[in-house]
Parts: C-alpha cells; sequence; structure tokens
C-alpha cells in the first residue's frame, strides 16, 4: 500500500475583481510508497507549493483528495512535519526550545523532550547552540533547526517546500548532504519540493517534473543512483544525462511559463 | 550634507545637548536681558529657586509622588482590561468585527471631556483621577493591541499547525509570545499619553498633584513654579520612559539578540 495517495488534487483561485480564476494546479495523481524520497521539480508558479501545502493541510484542494496511510487529509497535524523556505524558528525560544516545540504541544513531559531533543540537535550537528535565539543564527543553522524541529515530532511523512532556496550554493550543498544522510540513516517518507534541477536529481529517489501554470504533473523520473550519495556524485556521468534530460523537460516548462507572461 | 548619513557618537551628544544650552540661553537672555516682562516669564535662576523652595518648604514631592501613583494606577488598571481585550480582537475575527466599531468610535471621544461627568459619577476623589486615564487610554491600547496581533506572522502559525498544535495552542505558545515584544512597546507609548491626561485631570477639582500645584500657580502669577512643574513632568516621564525601555529590552532579549 503506498504511504501517500494524491487523487485528482487540483486547486482553482477565485479570479480577483470578478476576473476569470486562475488554476494553479490541474488535477494530480501522485501515489508515494513509505520511505520514498521524492521531489518535486517545476519551474517558478507551476503548482508545487500549492500541491505541497494541500498535502500539509494548509490549503484545501478544489477537486480531489489526499490520503495519509488511507486516512484523508483535512487539516495540518504533526503526522506531516513541515519545512518552509521563509525561516519560521520561534523568536522566543532558543533552538532547543524550537526542536521541543510539537513534542511540547503533545503534553510530552520535560524529562523526556531534552532526551529526544538532545539526540536532534547532535543529528543535525548544532551541538552548543542549543542556547542561542534564532536571531543569532546564519540561515543554514536555522534551516537545520527546522528540520530537527519537524523530525523531532516523529512525523509520517517530511514535507520541505525549497527549504534550502534562500540559502547560498556552498551552504546549499552542503544542507543537501545533510538532510540526505539523515534519510539514508533513519529512513522517512519525503516529499520535497525545489526549482533547482541538480538538487532534485541529487535528494530523490524519484523526480516528479512539473508544467508550467496552470500546472500538472509532466513526467515521472526514477533515480536509481546508488546510495550513499556523495557530492561528487554531482559530476559523474550518470548524473549528467539524468541532468540533462531534466533540464530539456523543465527548459521547455520555463519557456511557456515566460511566453504566457509575456501574453498575458 | 549628505542625506541619511550617519553622524557619529560624539557629535551626535555634543548636537543633542547645545540645543538644550542654546535654549536656555535664549530663555535666560530674554528674560535676565528685560526683552519679556517678569510677570509673564520667569527667568531659569527664579525658576530653580522656586522650584527649591517648593521642594523644601511646600512638601512639592508629596504632589509628584501623588501624581506618578495616579498615572501608574490608572494606566494599570487600563492595560488589565485592554491587552487581553485586544488579543481576543486580533485573534478571533468574529470578536473583532463585534468590538472593533465601537472602540474605534469611543477612541475619539476626549477624555478631558469626560471629566465633568467622572466627577458626577466618581466624585474629586482619587477613583475620578483614575478613570480620566483609564478612559484615555484603554480604547487607544486595545486597538493598537488588535492591529499588532492581527498582523501576526502567518508562517509561523502555520508552522506550529503542522507541528501539532491545537487553536488554543496557538493562541497562547504563538500569538501571545509572538506579540508580547510590541504589546510592551504599545504600553510604553500610552504610558507617555497617560502623563498629558494626568495633568488635565489635576488641573479640574483637584487639591493635590503637579496639575493642582500647576493651576494654583497661575493664580499667584508664579511663572517660575509652572515652569518647575512642566520640567518635573519632562522629567519624570522621560525616566520612566527610560525605565521601561529596559525592562522590555531584559524581558524580550529574543527580539534584540
Amino acid at each position: 500500500m503506498s504511504k501517500l495517495l494524491i487523487e485528482g488534487v487540483s486547486r482553482t483561485f477565485a479570479g480577483v475583481r470578478g476576473g476569470q480564476p486562475v488554476k494553479a494546479l490541474m488535477p494530480a495523481d501522485l501515489a508515494v510508497a513509505a520511505n520514498d524520497f521524492i521531489t518535486i521539480l517545476g519551474p517558478s508558479g507551476c503548482g508545487k507549493s500549492t500541491l505541497l501545502r494541500i498535502v500539509a493541510g494548509l490549503e484545501a484542494p478544489s477537486t480531489g483528495r489526499v490520503l495519509l496511510d488511507g486516512k484523508a487529509v483535512t487539516r495540518p497535524g504533526p503526522d506531516r512535519g513541515m519545512v518552509f523556505q521563509s525561516y519560521t524558528l520561534f523568536p522566543w525560544l532558543t533552538v532547543a526550545q524550537n526542536i521541543a516545540f510539537g513534542l511540547r504541544e503533545r503534553g510530552m513531559a520535560e524529562k523526556e523532550r531534552d532526551g529526544i531533543v538532545a539526540s536532534y540537535v547532535d543529528l543535525v550537528g548544532l551541538k552548543g547552540f542549543e542556547n542561542h535565539w534564532p536571531k543569532q543564527l546564519s540561515g543554514g543553522m536555522q534551516q537545520r533547526t527546522a528540520i530537527a524541529r519537524a523530525l523531532a515530532n516523529d512525523p509520517e511523512i517530511l514535507l520541505l517546500d525549497e527549504p534550502f532556496g534562500a540559502l547560498d550554493n556552498q551552504t546549499r550543498g552542503l544542507m543537501q548532504e545533510l538532510l540526505l544522510g539523515i534519510w539514508e540513516r533513519r529512513k522517512k517518507t519525503v516529499l520535497f519540493v525545489t526549482h533547482d534541477i541538480e538538487e532534485a536529481i541529487f535528494m530523490a529517489s524519484r523526480v516528479i517534473v512539473m508544467s508550467a501554470r496552470p500546472g500538472r504533473i509532466k513526467s515521472d523520473v526514477a533515480i536509481d543512483l546508488p546510495h550513499p550519495r556523495h557530492y561528487t556524485l554531482k559530476t559523474s556521468p550518470e548524473f549528467s544525462d539524468l541532468k540533462a534530460r531534466l533540464t530539456e523537460d523543465i527548459r521547455v516548462e520555463a519557456m511557456r511559463t515566460a511566453q504566457n507572461m509575456a501574453v498575458s | 550634507m549628505r542625506p541619511l548619513h550617519p553622524v557619529s557618537p560624539g557629535i551626535r551628544t555634543v548636537l543633542g545637548i547645545s540645543f538644550f544650552v542654546l535654549f536656555v540661553a535664549f530663555w535666560a537672555w530674554i528674560t535676565l536681558g528685560g526683552h519679556v516682562n517678569r510677570i509673564f516669564l520667569a527667568d531659569p535662576l527664579s525658576m530653580l529657586r522656586d522650584g527649591w523652595r517648593l521642594l523644601v518648604e511646600d512638601r512639592f514631592w508629596l504632589d509628584i509622588l501623588i501624581t506618578i501613583w495616579r498615572v501608574f494606577g490608572g494606566f494599570l488598571l487600563a492595560s488589565v482590561v485592554a491587552v487581553p481585550i485586544g488579543i481576543a480582537m486580533g485573534a478571533w475575527k468574529p470578536v473583532e468585527a463585534f468590538l472593533e466599531p465601537f472602540v474605534s468610535f469611543a477612541r475619539y471621544l476626549p477624555a478631558s471631556a469626560f471629566i465633568p461627568l467622572l466627577i458626577l459619577w466618581a466624585g474629586i476623589g482619587e477613583l475620578e483621577k483614575l478613570l480620566v486615564i483609564f478612559v484615555g487610554s484603554v480604547f487607544q491600547i486595545i486597538l493598537i493591541v488588535a492591529v499588532k496581533v492581527g498582523s501576526t506572522r502567518r508562517d509561523l502559525v502555520e508552522a506550529a499547525y503542522t507541528l501539532g498544535s491545537t487553536n488554543n495552542g496557538i493562541v497562547k505558545r504563538v500569538i501571545m509570545p509572538a506579540n508580547a515584544p510590541e504589546i510592551a512597546e504599545t504600553l510604553r507609548l500610552v504610558l507617555g499619553w497617560a502623563w498629558t491626561y494626568v495633568i488635565v485631570a489635576e488641573l479640574i477639582g483637584s487639591s493635590s498633584g503637579i496639575g493642582y500645584m500647576i493651576i494654583n500657580s497661575q493664580s499667584r502669577l508664579a511663572t517660575g513654579q509652572i515652569i518647575f512643574g512642566i520640567i518635573v513632568i519632562g522629567l519624570i516621564g522621560l525616566l520612566s520612559d527610560f525605565a521601561f525601555k529596559a525592562f522590555n529590552r531584559w524581558l524580550f532579549p529574543w527580539s534584540l539578540a
């Protein structure tokens, strides 16, 4: 049985001031197996973030439904952890308190929380920064904390919405290795949205390519590169072949988006 | 001068102090130099002399204490009522729809115009003074707090939901801590206005306080005392503002780190 099932999910936004309604997402179907790492790749405005937010329960689909372990998603919940592109650490809580937030909301005793928090601080390499405020951290460290915060809750699926989009190239590469390393060791079902082709291939066991507005799923590419993956993989011939293929796919879509913008 | 170009801290201090010096020098020049009649404006030296006599002989410090107590009493009363209402309005839109039109209207009712009514209702005792400050502050605080709370970062709220927060958890553990520093800043601002209301309250139907001393001095043309009273209000306002600022900084280290 699939871990996550997306069945005919679409999203239409009401027109502004009596204008035409905007179709952000055409009906999409997707089945995600347990412990799969899926990246959703597409140009800006293809509805990939909308799809992820519907899975998270932060937005309601116009049609269709999302099933997690056979249960329909109606609202956000701790079984679907999310990491956002913007920095969403709670600024009034320290790194450790941020990571403990979900456990605290669940009513877990402080003693029990401390052990779990310590292990996740360790996992994302933030030892020594437990008592720092988010403002004192670099962007990469903030996103590492956000990942630890989502994982500490032990969600059924981890959703990431361009989590490294605001980071510089070097930090981004390190963050990719860190997240992939965690996934290789701990196994988790992951849905990862990005517009970066290299990132999509490097992280994924499957890349879902989305088309330009109105967004729909265009292709579904299995990535059979071996694990554990090392950053040198990005310069291997197999990687280059996949990159060339996806670049072509995405280029067509990006050009279509640009043309749509030119006419509208 | 280059627009928006910063000034060094040393020059900033010198410039800030030099205006005070110029101001007092101008004041001394027009009064001591005989350019205005002493009846209308006392010179700086006799102002200081009058102030010293007020403090030592007329026990003016008691008036100062009673005014401070009124300001903080009325202000605390207003805060205790207004902050929860403001948070409720910002967080729950039906509450906002219910109260916002009335509060917006009530905010423009001048507190000073209520003084005759409040005297009828509460007499000329302490309660009336507190109520003037209360009426002047409470609607302002409600509205500003409601607006701040209403503009809570949505991504933080969404993040909390994905971590399992309930609706009540969002209000208690996201909306309230996220806005606490701004609410404290709002209270600091409104405390400044409370100083204006208290003096107005003391000018009418009062027998103690800084405002009473000022109106009393007017009938005796003691302009030195009036100016001394005004300067005392300014100094206390400045001090309480500094203290409030320091307190906020101590309370919310995360918002400035």
